[in-house]
């Protein structure tokens, strides 16, 4: 595993906030329990605006794609215009059927939401710009998504209608099957890095700069990830749970208002949280293209300086939103591109096609690691 | 008493709580589904002790295996079977129930006392928190080989026996013409599957 020094030891804002705070006569347990909440409500908050930035960049971007305005008037550019669908969706009315199960239709939405929200845990913005650095990392992450299918059923049962059923079984099918391939794209990285910490895999990529990221050396294991990720977020080309010719809007036919609001939210987080991971996993995480301490070399300015931490911490965040976002982009453009597959489809590339590649890609990543430890990590 | 240490008391009465109620809740609740959602309850919170106790790699190996497998099938078979259906009276239910509650209790009862009299180690051996998960691998791969292999050969059988049992109707005859079918046939499944159609007509407008 190549290590860093220099960010290792970098920025740890856990530990200047208590400082400061004991400075002040706060006892260091009472000032750690004071810094607890403000990572949460700092990534939650961040989650949320960029969801809004998701949909505003989907309305735009499909507007361009399909040659037209896309939202003008809410603010320049539009960019309120996210804000105004939240809102209308605040202000709806919250409709359960008379004939659905209500404990259920309830629940249903908020267990799709709360382990997405929960898996932002992981994500790292920095070496030490991340809620928690468990050891279990990205295991974490598969571990948390195989608990939404659940509320998906959930959903999809309690509305107590026939289109509803179908899309939450279609959800829960979907859901499992790309399951298997994605955990073995994460495998094949986790053998590479030696660890399961989000942390130590974006540190095993951070040896040469752009050379030495992931995706040079797995670029099958970065496409398999992909469709998988955009298959357990919903997203055409497979979101036949929702397939509106079909099954009008599948298991959130019956939803309205907030809670029609969590499944949007949730399946928007999602997205971004993938992208995310595929830019922990694959494309080097907060890391520049250019290692920050070759520039400070030639620079001549000392690695541990206070500015340059600064400047590296705030220079990871914007490489990491930049990175996701890029492949957000990517992501819409998909999805006004292609058409939607089928459900036969759908299955026989998930486990005709992307699970035996997926197993083939773990056993020569291993093989590789075995033949060339030094590049593929020993 | 820390803050630390009253968070973990205070989380594991809570997780002993929703653990045993919801264990009697997915057997006592007459439906099903319930019971299921319920069932998926306990395996989280069984997976929050286990997180209490310092073995996350243990705990996330609980939510995978246990939420998102076991009882994701478990809904799937109760939905996919969703026939509503008058069950017929069985006879003698309460003198059954009054039978099953005294067998329980007794099992209950048998537990407590082996958990009361046992000499505990207490305190138990050191968490080793997260080098956990490489302890794991290595047992897994050397003393813990052979019953591991075994489980692994175990569900390979069951795989297969439920795949020949599903597709019995492979080894059926024609349902029309009671001709042994054509296994080549089931294979392709895209292709219509009636052989020879008596009437040249339907065969020609389809």
């Amino acid at each position: 595993m190549v290590t860093n020094p220099a960010l290792s030891s970098g920025l740890d804002l856990q530990a200047s906030f208590v400082e400061a705070l004991s400075g002040l006569g706060v006892g260091p347990g009472v000032a750690r329990l004071l810094w607890l909440p403000l990572p949460m409500v700092t990534v939650l908050v961040a989650a949320v605006v960029g969801v809004l930035v998701n949909v505003w960049l989907e309305r735009k971007i499909s507007a361009a794609v399909q040659q037209r305005i896309g939202p003008e008037y809410a603010g320049p550019l539009g960019v309120l215009q996210p804000m105004a669908d939240g809102l209308k969706l605040v202000f709806k009315e919250d409709i359960i059927p008379a004939r659905a199960d209500g404990l259920l239709f309830t629940l249903g939405p908020v267990l799709v939401l709360v382990p997405v929200i929960l898996s932002w845990l992981v994500v790292p913005f920095g070496q030490n710009l991340l809620i928690s650095n468990v050891g279990v990392g990205i295991f974490l992450w598969i571990a948390l998504s195989s608990i939404q299918p659940i509320g998906l059923l959930m959903s999809g049962y309690s509305s107590n209608n026939k289109y509803s059923l179908l899309g939450g079984l279609r959800a829960a099918a979907q859901s499992i099957s790309y399951e298997i391939p994605l955990a073995l794209a994460v495998l094949a990285v986790v053998m590479m890095s030696n660890s399961l910490s989000t942390v130590d895999i974006v540190n095993q990529q951070s040896g040469a700069g752009i050379l030495s990221w992931n995706i040079w050396r797995q670029p099958v294991g970065f496409v398999i990830f992909w469709i998988c990720a955009l298959a357990e977020c919903e997203r055409l080309p497979f979101d036949l749970p929702e397939a509106e010719e079909e099954l009008v809007a599948g298991y959130q036919t019956e939803y309205s208002g907030m809670k029609f609001a969590l499944f949007y939210l949730g399946s928007y987080i999602n997205l971004v949280l993938s992208a995310l991971l595929v830019a922990v996993l694959y494309l080097g995480g907060w890391s520049f293209p250019v290692p920050v301490e070759w520039i400070a070399g030639w620079l001549n300015i000392p690695i541990d300086s206070p500015v340059l931490q600064v400047v590296t911490g705030s220079l990871g965040i914007v490489m990491t939103v930049l990175k996701a976002y890029l492949l957000v982009f990517f992501a819409i453009l998909l999805r006004w591109t292609v058409p939607r597959v089928r459900i036969d489809q759908l299955l026989d590339l998930g486990w005709k096609f992307l699970l035996p590649i997926a197993l083939v890609n773990l056993l020569v990543t291993a093989a590789l690691k075995l033949a060339f430890p030094a590049v593929f990590g020993g | 008493m820390t803050i630390a240490s009253t968070t973990q008391q205070v989380c594991f009465v809570l997780l002993s709580a929703a653990v045993v109620l919801g264990s009697l809740g997915v057997v006592l609740l007459p439906n099903i589904v319930y019971s299921a959602f319920l069932l998926g309850g306990v395996f989280l919170s069984v997976s929050g002790l286990y997180l209490l106790l310092n073995a996350s790699f243990v705990a996330a190996a609980q939510i995978l295996v246990y939420v998102g497998a076991v009882n994701v099938l478990i809904l799937f078979a109760i939905m996919l079977v969703n026939k509503k259906e008058n069950l017929s009276a069985i006879p003698g239910l309460p003198l059954r129930r009054i039978l099953s509650g005294l067998v329980c209790a007794g099992l209950f009862g048998l537990l407590m006392r082996v958990a009361f009299t046992t000499p505990w180690a207490l305190p138990g051996p050191v968490p080793v928190g997260e080098e956990a998960t490489i302890r794991i691998g290595e047992h897994l791969f050397s003393d813990y080989l052979l019953p591991f292999e075994l489980a692994s050969v175990l569900l390979l059988m069951a795989m297969i026996g439920a795949i020949v049992l599903a597709r019995r109707d492979v080894f059926a005859s024609d349902v029309i013409t009671g001709e042994p079918v054509d296994q080549g046939l089931i294979e392709k499944a895209r292709t219509p599957l009636l052989i020879d159609t008596p009437d040249p007509q339907l065969q020609e407008t389809r």
